[in-house]
């Protein structure tokens, strides 16, 4: 093969969000040798299109828009030694760190790395997964398309709208197609709740008088060129429609918000085990896949809420990529590990696997919870014996949720823990 | 004045204006949609039938065979994705053992080659994922998958170029018979033609009245798909067929060319021409009787669901005829299952009635039967860079589910018959075909449209007239 062959100590695969502060994360660590892979044209992921405000606030105590949060991750990279490239699609990975890239300039090359950071983020359901009966004119959007039509193209996509779930996309989408003149006639939420941020139902929709129907979801479609009508039904406890509840609106306009999915092509392509409830790898408390030398953050491992999260999360990984490289790539996966499972009320967990004896003083895991309650207490226990607890004075499906376990606790280990929810009562 | 005009431009229009376009005549294709290939051969099971199922003796029994053959030697010279991967009709009880062998019969007298009745262990031996209470199967080793919308696109581009017009976006109003011509008249304009191939699909029955009296009529019958995603595809091996009973030949489950996994159809009647809709109802049907063949698959990697219309008509056989007032109109209606396998071979039938009817067509000097075609994704790394290095147009991905690269965009947009549409370009180049059914890819290939085609960005359409995307600029 007469392909050129690069390199570098460090892979990171995404230039969005997670890649940029992974990249920077590695370079403070003492990485020099360090490439960033991006598919678009710019760095900055999906911040790019997220024109509207409330990104950082963690982080850096102010409300910034996307394209502000990505600036300042994109300026710091460009003070480190990284190299960028553009407009470079990764078309292959495997195990030994080999990439398969492709770009306009250089064709089809390869790269070799000591490390590799998986960070492709996550792509939205559509229609096909939820099996949305109906005609099947133009007008139904995933919302993220419709934001990249009407933030980065600048053209609105309809004059009257429904919504098919209250995930935080749809519910700025809401706003943002409220603002500039159309119509939103209506959220609709197949669950009781909605995933979406609290302060986002009251910025966005509350603010605007939209209505959001909860336990409702869109069970017929009009439109044989483009779409005209919508009907919602309301669905009962295991979320079947209830027939003789349907509503009908019309409109030229759906746009799904309907969950996100980690983009782990790749990573099956590699043969990383992933993890069904996360739809991201499985990874140790250090980031690093079952896969030696391969780590993962931000929402190509599991779905974040805030950029915030993603972007400490990512520098995590870059630290724990940094100290893979420069401890001469020694695995830590022979070490003995221990697994944290779902306990009670919990959907999943991240990491998935602990390593025994590890360097930190303290273990930090995210979950997220499969309902809402109030005055909880959250349990790590192994077998009969609870280890730790955490107060919450709320918990929601919608907010992740982080507990520091002090390592201490984990000495003498040697079965898996879970977490769990004791609850003070649902609401 | 046209020698010939077909009106429709699905595989049946396409087949006859690819070989008549190699005749020494000035022809046309009339078409009310937006592209062709946009009625029942887009959306149907894909599938190349062995020619087993047709009872003996009938035209379609002749023409599944002898098409399925033509098809084998088109499909590489036309660049078409195919693949003969062979095709098991399964048996669950003593009944359906002896429908297998009823079958096999009906295979052997239709000249069906290479049949064989596997047992249950042989069965499970080369399709794994099945149902094991399997009692038998038989395997048909000449059945095939095919793209269907990609053989009809690249007949009529081969057409295109050897000088036969498109007519697209003309819908047939009206038509006049004169003593030695047809006046056709059309949404956009007028036009003479000395002879019609009517191959209008499920709107056959309405062109053939427009012109004279019709001896048939068509009842398009519904069928809805999943089709999911390509980490399904590999779940089974052939195309597995359970037994035909009256309704039909029942739910496949078939690998596609892309590698994705297509389930379906069910079976629907008397359907309006234009409900291409689909219901909770007939795809739980779907589901429900696919999980009979396999219950290896997962719903939710459902990537689209759809439904196609069968131009069933009132008579059990093909129609291939002239009609009933003129031997130079040529009814080519009720192309039901397995009219994409006998596709070709009815185009022949048809140039035949056509000549019979008295139309002299010399072959011209000068045709062209092929076309090339680059996909991306097939070439080896060595190919790629080479591409590259010419055209860098290659080394831009625009679908990563796909892998289609803008090159692959911009050929489709500069073939002999540029489609203006983003599923037109997704027909073409594989675009938004995948797991996220567009969501990334198609803004960029709208402005790809725009800026090539010259075409204002609110003006692009998804695919049929009227399917606006955006609404306004703001």
């Amino acid at each position: 093969m007469d392909s050129i062959m690069l390199k570098y100590d460090l892979a990171v695969i995404g230039g969005g969000p997670a890649g940029l502060a992974a990249a920077i994360s590695a370079y403070e660590n003492g990485i020099r040798s360090i490439v960033v892979l991006e598919r678009d044209v710019e760095l900055g992921g999906i911040l790019n299109q997220c024109i509207h405000n409330g990104f950082g606030l963690h982080r850096f105590g102010e409300e910034l828009t996307g394209p502000q949060y990505a600036e300042r991750f994109i300026s710091k990279l460009s003070e480190t030694s990284a190299r960028v490239l553009l407009g470079t699609m990764v078309i292959g990975l495997n195990s030994d760190r080999y990439i398969t890239c492709v770009n306009k300039y250089d064709g089809v090359f390869t790269i070799q790395a000591k490390a590799v950071i998986l960070a492709m983020g996550c792509r939205e359901r559509n229609r096909g997964p939820i099996g949305l009966p109906g005609d099947r004119g133009s007008g139904i959007f995933s919302a993220g398309s419709a934001q990249r039509y009407m933030n980065i193209d600048g053209y609105l996509v309809g004059r009257r709208a429904v919504i098919l779930g209250s995930g935080d996309i749809g519910l700025i989408m809401a706003r943002r197609m409220t603002l500039e003149g159309a119509k939103v006639l209506a959220v609709a939420e197949l669950m009781p709740h909605s995933n979406g941020l609290n302060r986002n139902i009251v910025q966005c929709l509350d603010d605007f008088g939209i209505p959001l129907y909860l336990s409702h979801t869109v069970t017929d479609i009009f439109g044989k060129n483009r779409l005209d009508k919508v009907v919602i039904s309301q669905v009962d406890d295991r979320l079947k429609p209830i027939p003789g509840t349907e509503k009908e609106f019309d409109c030229d306009t759906l746009l799904l918000s309907v969950g996100l999915i980690p983009e782990n092509e790749l990573t099956r392509t590699a043969e990383i085990p992933i993890d069904f409830r996360t739809n991201g790898a499985v990874v140790y408390d250090d980031m690093q896949t079952e896969s030696e030398g391969i780590f993962a953050c931000g929402n190509v491992l599991h779905v974040h809420d805030l950029v915030d999260f993603v972007s400490s999360e990512s520098e995590k990984a870059g630290k724990k990529a940094a100290e893979y490289i420069t401890g001469g790539c020694v695995s830590i996966h022979k070490a003995a590990t221990i697994d944290i499972k779902n306990g009670n009320g919990v959907v999943y967990t991240v990491p998935q696997k602990v390593v025994i004896g590890g360097p930190e003083k303290s273990l930090e895991v995210f979950f997220r919870v499969r309902e809402k309650s109030e005055k909880s207490i959250v349990e790590v226990s192994s077998g009969n014996r609870i280890i730790s607890s955490f107060k919450r004075e709320f918990l929601a499906p919608g907010e992740m949720e982080r507990i520091v376990i002090p390592r201490k606790l984990l000495e003498n280990i040697n079965e898996s823990i879970a977490i769990s929810v004791k609850s003070g009562g649902t609401v | 004045m046209y020698d010939v005009a077909i009106i429709g431009a699905g595989i049946c229009g396409a087949s006859v204006a690819y070989y008549l376009s190699q005749k020494k005549l000035k022809i046309c294709v009339i078409e009310k949609e937006t592209d062709v290939s946009m009625g029942t051969t887009k959306a149907n099971s894909a599938i190349i039938h062995a020619g087993y199922d047709p009872k003996p003796g009938t035209i379609m029994a002749r023409l599944n065979v002898r098409g399925s053959a033509m098809i084998k030697e088109l499909a590489p010279k036309l660049s078409v994705p195919y693949k003969q991967i062979g095709s098991l009709v399964l048996a669950f009880d003593e009944r359906d053992l002896d429908t297998i062998n009823l079958l096999y019969n009906r295979g052997i007298q239709n000249g069906v080659v290479g049949m064989k009745i596997l047992s249950s262990r042989e069965t499970l031996e080369i399709e794994p994922n099945i149902r094991t209470d399997v009692k038998g199967s038989l395997w048909a080793p000449s059945a095939a998958i095919i793209s269907p919308w990609e053989l009809c696109i690249a007949m009529c581009e081969v057409a295109a170029e050897n000088g036969c017009d498109f007519l697209l976006e003309n819908e047939v109003t009206k038509i006049k018979s004169e003593p030695s011509f047809f006046e056709i008249t059309t949404t956009e304009r007028k036009l003479q033609a000395k002879y019609i191939v009517n191959a209008a699909g499920i709107y056959s029955d309405r062109i053939c009245s427009m012109a004279g009296s019709c001896d048939f009529s068509i009842l398009p019958s519904k069928g809805q798909y999943y089709l999911l995603d390509k980490n399904q595809g590999d779940i089974v091996r052939h195309i597995l067929f359970q037994c035909p009973t009256e309704l039909g030949k029942g739910v496949l489950v078939s690998p596609t060319t892309a590698g994705n996994l297509i389930i379906g159809p069910n079976a629907e009647s008397n359907n309006h021409p234009e409900d291409l809709s689909t219901t909770r109802y007939g795809l739980d049907y779907v589901a429900v009787t696919a999980a009979k063949t396999t219950d290896k698959i997962n719903l939710r990697e459902n990537v689209r669901s759809f439904s196609g219309l069968r131009a069933n008509s009132n008579r059990d056989d093909f129609i291939i005829e002239p009609a009933l007032f003129s031997q130079r109109f040529i009814n080519v209606a009720g192309i039901k299952s397995p009219g994409l396998s006998s596709a070709p071979a009815i185009a022949e039938v048809a140039l035949d009635r056509l000549e019979k009817g008295g139309l002299a067509m010399p072959q011209k000097e000068d045709y062209k039967n092929s076309r090339k075609h680059i996909v991306f994704n097939e070439l080896t790394d060595e190919q790629k860079n080479k591409l590259i290095k010419e055209n860098p147009s290659f080394g831009n991905i625009i679908c990563r589910c796909n892998t289609v690269t803008e090159g692959e965009i911009l050929q489709a947009l500069h073939s002999p018959l540029p489609p203006k549409t983003i599923d037109g370009v997704k027909r073409r180049a594989g675009t938004g075909m995948g797991r996220c059914q567009g969501g990334f890819c198609s803004p960029r290939v709208h402005e790809i449209i725009s800026r090539e085609l010259n075409i204002p960005f609110e003006k692009v359409e998804q695919d049929r007239k009227g399917s606006y995307i955006v609404s306004e600029k703001f």
